[in-house]
């Protein structure tokens, strides 16, 4: 563990409810919490969980698209509405479409690692359904590359990216696995959901999933080879995590048994101009794995958790290959075999994932953050899997835009 | 002269209505549509919009523009296609207001028919009364095109009676659309003994074009929906007379209102229903068929007397519930009328307990229609529900059998007169333009 020049450490951890569709108290009709209430409860909820607030040094808040979704710029403004800690403090938005929540962590990390600061806050935040799905299909395009994508683009520019990529793997891997595959992520986004009381699909009571997960494209009204239920939640949320050095942590009061390292991470950037090298890989994702894996020293068989970006099904399945736990071409099997599963070989998306939490999309990389976090130190509550004392890790991996943008994260169970 | 030819110019009378708005909206699209086409460029595409004052005029505007954005919002994916070659058009948000726009800049809003005198397709939407029908349709046989084509809307009157008194010669055929028709996926077609052939395939084609379930009717005064709806109601309102010494004119309504929507699993309770669609709307319903049928029983003092006190039901103009039958707060009940009281007695919790508990005594818990709805299972579960209420033996379960068995007799009955062809289309009727779970006519019973 001799990557970073000093420990680095996260905690206090803290997700909102995933706010749309599913949730029984959702109606689009009425009126909902804003923007500023998921930065505040999320920010406040992590900051209960510390003895002295007035020691963090910094806010990074990932957001991707509040400027049209919520008329919201300047999100850094924010963090002083949180806690008067961060009056006159350094504050900072970052920008990567849905990997913003990833590239919030990185630069709270990057920060402490330059002895700029020794406490971090990060947030993550969106809030998406202020308007009707055919337009926030709009403003979430703006992760392609608009001048040259977006007219040739579908209605439902990114769910069609996505459905290229499902089709280009039936082709290659036969239709009827990789649909059973994605039906299969499906079952099991819910069904973790339904143990996570802040997910989207926590009250979701069908009794046949598989069937729905099966239910037929319907290219007319939506997409050619993916179905409504292969995407993630159009979502309200926030999520917050601290992250601090060694010395941080006792400046805001946090013993090291609540605290989780972590011990390395990749940020990898492709090209947004140019077309994915091979629809049937997440190439990015694949890189910013491989380097994470390599800096903690580890490989895929080391981890007890994972939590990947599955913005759609089938971004689910290539994530579990690109994530190095399942080979090329084989996440379909590996996943209907219930490797994934909370009691599988290497669990993965305990919380309900981007499928059953919810995908509010700036907020998603800290979210996956979080989740990593409380399972390695316990405190996933029903959402707990084993972590055995021999498989001390967990990843994410998260992702922006088509494969362009990626953040892959290792955490541990604190050695020291 | 083809479908595509006819839509150029087409009017609708009666446009500010209920059903005849609905019709406008899916009109213009499919005339939008048509003129978007690389090869109609350059051709002038007219919708006219006919109904008698300005401001059913304004209301009319408003709503076609909220249907519209909400129409081209559903069918985006198209869109994206049709506007291909706009390179200025990008977003979706873009793509809709164009089409909206586009759509906009067909219609022609107007008080005066003679608009009528280019149109190829004429739809006739005003009020179901027969004199003023016949009237109007008159009046547009001298003002339109010798062949000009007549789809009438009406849910009672026979099409070859209004043939003969308008004296169209065959150039007119019944097209029932259900409320709301931008919704509703039911059609009824009903072929006067004259209609053309030409009109007859028009009309199958223009069914197919706008998605909707054709379902063909004989031409028999009610037709299938009606027919149904009709003695279903009377059925109903003439329990209410029975039931009233024991339970007074409200209370009867209620129960047989609760009976029909909890005990039955319908979408509403009976009374509700009629409420929705209009008090006035079933009294004319029920007088057409009479008059047609030669049925004298088709006829309920008690509805008459309702409508004497001018309680009509029907809908406000910004689409929520008048009272009827029953009294409505916030779109739900909250009363019903005591017709000899002359007011409405307002739920009161201990009065509804009693009854419910006389009705449903062991207060056994049915699923609700809604519940039902998407439930892949949902006929096995009916089955047992229905098994259920016949081991009940409670007041509230005889009533609803009796009910059952009512409704099934009508249904069989439509399908032994002839008003359908089959057992299918009067369950596939009350199915798509009622939102039954379950058709009349089934072996619950």
């Amino acid at each position: 563990m001799t990557y970073f020049r000093k420990k680095i450490y996260a905690t206090a951890g803290f997700n909102t409810v995933a706010l749309g569709t599913g949730r029984k108290e959702f109606h689009p009709k009425k009126p909902r919490p804003g923007i500023e209430h998921y930065i505040k409860e999320a920010g406040m909820g992590s900051i209960n969980q510390i003895q002295n607030p007035e020691n963090i040094d910094e806010g990074v808040i990932g957001n991707f698209m509040a400027a049209r979704f919520c008329n919201q710029g300047n999100l850094g403004g924010f963090f002083p509405m949180v806690h008067p800690t961060f009056q006159y403090k350094p504050c900072i938005r970052v920008e990567g479409a849905c990997d913003s929540g990833g590239l919030a962590l990185v630069t709270a990390i990057k920060t402490i690692l330059a002895d700029m600061a020794d406490v971090v806050m990060c947030i993550g935040v969106e809030v998406q359904n202020s308007v009707k799905a055919i337009y926030g299909a709009d403003y979430l395009a703006g992760a392609g590359w608009f001048s040259g994508e977006r007219k040739e683009g579908h209605a439902y520019f990114f769910p069609d990216q996505f459905s290229q990529r499902a089709g280009a793997c039936y082709e290659k891997f036969g239709n009827e696995k990789m649909r059973a595959g994605m039906a299969q992520w499906y079952v099991n986004a819910i069904e973790n959901a339904r143990k996570n009381p802040d997910a989207q699909e926590y009250h979701n009571k069908n009794s046949d999933l598989l069937a729905t997960g099966m239910t037929s494209p319907n290219p007319k009204a939506f997409c050619e080879h993916i179905n409504v239920f292969d995407c993630s939640k159009v979502s309200d949320g926030g999520s917050a995590l601290i992250f601090a050095s060694e010395e941080g942590l006792k400046k805001i009061g946090v013993e090291l048994k609540d605290a989780v390292e972590m011990i390395s991470f990749a940020q990898v950037q492709d090209n947004l101009t140019t077309p994915p090298p091979d629809l049937t890989k997440l190439s990015t994702c694949a890189v910013a794995a491989k380097r994470a894996y390599d800096r903690a020293e580890i490989k895929p068989s080391d981890l007890s958790v994972l939590d990947v970006h599955d913005c759609f099904t089938i971004a689910g399945l290539l994530a579990v290959e690109a994530a190095g736990v399942a080979g090329y071409g084989e996440g379909a099997d590996f996943v209907i075999d219930g490797n994934t599963k909370s009691y599988g070989i290497i669990p993965t998306n305990t919380t309900g994932g981007l499928v059953g939490y919810g995908h509010p999309t700036g907020a998603s990389g800290v979210r996956q953050a979080v989740d990593v976090v409380k399972q390695l130190s316990g405190k996933a509550g029903d959402c707990q899997v084993k972590i055995s004392p021999d498989k001390p890790f967990g990843m994410m991996s998260s992702m922006g835009g088509n494969d362009i943008t990626v953040v892959a994260m290792v955490f541990s169970i604190s050695s020291a | 002269m083809n479908l595509d030819e006819r839509l150029q110019n087409v009017t609708i009378i009666g446009a500010a209505g209920k059903m005849g708005s609905g019709i406008a909206v899916l009109v213009a699209q499919e005339m939008s549509k048509l003129k978007l086409k690389q090869e109609n460029k350059g051709k002038i595409y007219r919708l006219n919009l006919v109904d008698i004052t300005e401001e059913a005029l304004d209301g009319l505007r408003s709503y076609l523009r909220v249907q519209l954005v909400k129409a081209a919002e559903k069918s985006t994916v198209l869109l994206r296609q049709i506007y291909a070659d706009r390179k200025d058009l990008i977003e979706n948000g873009e793509i809709i207001n164009a089409f909206v726009d586009d759509t906009y800049a067909l219609l022609n809003f107007t008080t005066d028919y003679n608009i009528a005198k280019d149109s190829h397709l004429v739809f006739e939407a005003i009020f179901e009364n027969e004199e003023i029908k016949i009237k109007v349709l008159k009046s547009l046989k001298e003002i339109c095109l010798p062949d000009a084509l007549f789809l009438t809307n009406t849910s009672s009157i026979p099409i070859s009676f209004l043939d003969e008194k308008a004296g169209l010669g065959g150039r007119i055929v019944g097209y029932h659309f259900y409320n709301p028709p931008v919704i509703q996926k039911l059609v009824e077609i009903i072929y006067a003994d004259n209609t053309t052939e030409e009109l007859k395939e028009i009309g199958l084609e223009f069914g197919k074009r706008l998605r909707k379930k054709l379902v063909p009717a004989a031409d028999i005064s009610g037709f299938i929906g009606n027919g149904h709806f009709s003695r279903d109601g009377l059925y109903a309102l003439n329990k209410v007379e029975e039931l009233k010494d024991e339970y007074g004119y409200h209370g009867a309504l209620y129960i047989m209102n609760k009976v029909s929507q909890d005990f039955l699993v319908r979408p509403m309770g009976i009374f509700q229903l009629i409420d929705y669609v209009g008090l006035d709307v079933f009294q004319s319903l029920l007088r057409v068929m009479k008059t047609h049928l030669k049925l004298e029983h088709l006829n309920s003092d008690l509805l008459n007397k309702f409508m004497d006190k001018k309680i009509a039901g029907g809908q406000n103009p910004n689409g929520s519930q008048k009272d009827g039958f029953i009294k409505y707060e916030k779109n739900r009940p909250a009363g019903v009328y005591n017709i000899e009281e002359g007011k409405y007695r307002m739920f009161d919790e201990d009065w509804r307990a009693g009854i419910d508990k006389k009705l449903n005594p062991t207060n056994e818990k049915f699923a609700p229609w809604r519940a039902l709805l998407m439930d892949g299972k949902k006929m096995e579960k009916l089955g047992t529900h229905f098994n259920n209420l016949k081991g009940m033996n409670t007041y509230g379960s005889e009533l609803a059998l009796d009910f059952l068995k009512t409704t099934k007799d009508i249904g069989e009955n439509l399908v032994k007169d002839g008003v359908a062809n089959s057992e299918k289309e009067v369950n596939e009727v009350l199915m798509n333009g009622f939102f039954w779970l379950y058709g009349p006519i089934h072996n619950f019973i």
